[in-house]
């Protein structure tokens, strides 16, 4: 097995509050792992760590082989990010949206077109091209910033709380693409939510609470006998 | 390499497209050192008597003194409006993008300045253009010398955007410091009065401005107007460039800056 993500020891504190205390799991090839937690659990600053928006206090990332602290510019080349907040310039086009994109991992020309085409289709945007972002709806916008970052062929793809203000046909709909993504592209996906329904019994399951890893293994495995909402109702003290 | 010019090129076709989307941004940046130079100089011809200096070898009118002070005000401006974009891109998360891509974090924001001053250096060409119909006019040379010091000018204001940029959290404050960075920039500085004329009112005065790098950008730009080099003002502008550059990159470091608590 090939590890995609290495995430070893991550604690961060702001200021004398711990957001991240000893953080560790790995993940292989082709795993769809999803990242649970209620809101406040540390969720988006793992991934802000993960995306190098800042370094941690202590502890070790590697990405497909190379770490982000020693080199990063190999590591964030290797991962591709959909934000929970969405980055996409509601006045340019689809296709300006993704050469920018393209341009900023230093590709251009042809291969750069040929990588968008390629991307587009995948998520079956292909002729939503030439359209200005803001004409986009939700579900349209965030299958495009699923797009966006495939385009440079990432081994892992981080996605947080991509369904966040979606209907739920639309969420279903991502939700499965993105499963799809990691069992037929072999693509590593850390799928970070506060929704059990997103989470599939065969998922590799991280769940944090309070800074902290309270469970690690797949879904079903984690959610035993009873239903995986109560127990992560059960782990994260929700039920009391 | 490669990769690096083709960011670099992405990055300052976004700015222009967005720039050119904002009509109403060019439009203020053209008109407001035009009314200056229209109004404001022509009330003060009468009133402010300029004596020779360098690099003046004769008497001037005012409108010719001011303009080198206006191109500065249009790039200090720009500057500052590149600077609260990027506050804007990092509420709205695009900066997020830009900050995740794998091409040096220092390039990415050197990118950045060079747009925005790329973008400033049209605008100041445009004012030109239009101050030269009106009959203000300065020789083809003086037009084509002042494009280095434009370039070093527009660094070292975009640079003290980026810096001011990195130490914002959010929106709302930026005009507090728009007020406290622009007025008194422009203001305390040789872009309305030579500072010899500053002396008169006040030695502490003239000492701030002299001390202000946008007195030194102006100057260069002076000097440069007439195929000189004031080389203690391009020793600042690169001093203060420096400065703020150092500034921004460490507010933008992912392990140091002030971007490490609210990316």
């Amino acid at each position: 097995m090939t590890t995609r993500l290495s995430v070893q020891g991550i604690t961060h504190r702001y200021g004398k509050k711990t957001a991240l205390n000893d953080i560790s799991f790995s993940l292989q090839k082709g795993t769809f792992c999803a990242l649970l937690g209620p809101n406040g659990a540390g969720k988006s600053t793992l991934f802000s760590i993960l995306t190098r928006l800042f370094v941690p206090d202590t502890g070790e990332i590697e990405v497909d082989g190379h770490s982000l602290s020693r080199k990063p510019g190999e590591a964030l080349a290797r991962i591709g990010v959909v934000f929970q907040q969405p980055t996409l310039d509601l006045d340019l086009t689809v296709v300006r949206n993704l050469k920018y994109f393209a341009a900023l991992h230093g590709l251009a020309g042809k291969e750069a077109d040929r990588r968008i085409a390629a991307s587009l289709d995948r998520v079956q945007m292909a002729e939503r091209a030439g359209e200005k972002v803001r004409a986009l709806n939700g579900g349209h916008r965030r299958r495009m910033e699923i797009a966006r970052a495939l385009i440079h062929g990432p081994a892992v793809l981080l996605l947080d709380e991509p369904t966040v203000g979606l209907d739920a046909a639309t969420r279903r709909s991502i939700t499965d693409h993105v499963h799809d993504l990691a069992n037929e592209q072999d693509l590593t996906v850390l799928w970070a939510t506060h929704l059990v329904d997103e989470v599939r019994d065969n998922d590799h399951l991280v769940v944090l609470h309070r800074g902290e890893i309270c469970a690690e293994g797949s879904a079903a495995g984690i959610a035993g006998q009873s239903s995986l909402h109560e127990s992560f109702l059960e782990l994260t003290g929700g039920s009391q | 390499m490669k990769a690096a010019l083709v960011c670099l090129v992405a990055i300052v076709h976004r700015e222009a497209l967005r720039f050119v989307s904002q009509r109403g941004r060019f439009l203020a940046a053209i008109v407001r050192p035009l009314v200056w130079l229209i109004v404001f100089a022509a009330g003060f011809r009468a009133a402010l008597g300029l004596s020779i200096q360098p690099p003046y070898q004769t008497y001037i009118t005012y409108e010719i003194y001011i303009v080198p002070g206006l191109c500065g005000m249009i790039q200090l401006f720009s500057g500052m409006q590149s600077s609260l974009s990027l506050v804007y891109d990092r509420e709205m998360g695009s900066m997020r993008l830009l900050l995740t891509s794998p091409i040096p974090r220092w390039w990415l924001l050197f990118c950045k300045l060079f747009a925005s001053t790329t973008i400033s250096i049209f605008q100041v060409y445009t004012f030109l253009a239009i101050a030269a119909v009106t009959g203000i006019t300065f020789s083809p040379a003086g037009y084509l010398a002042i494009l280095p010091a434009l370039i070093l000018n527009g660094l070292m204001l975009g640079a003290l955007g980026l810096l001011l940029s990195s130490t914002i959290n959010q929106l709302e404050n930026f005009a507090g410091v728009m007020n406290f960075v622009i007025f008194p920039m422009f203001f305390l500085s040789t872009a309305l009065y030579p500072l010899w004329k500053m002396a008169e009112a006040s030695t502490i005065l003239r000492d701030i401005c002299a001390f202000n790098p946008f007195s030194h950008g102006v100057e260069l730009i002076r000097f440069a107007l007439y195929g000189q080099v004031d080389w203690m003002a391009l020793l600042w502008v690169l001093l203060a460039f420096a400065i703020f550059l150092f500034g921004s990159l460490w507010g933008y470091d992912p392990s140091r800056g002030i971007v490490r608590r609210k990316a």
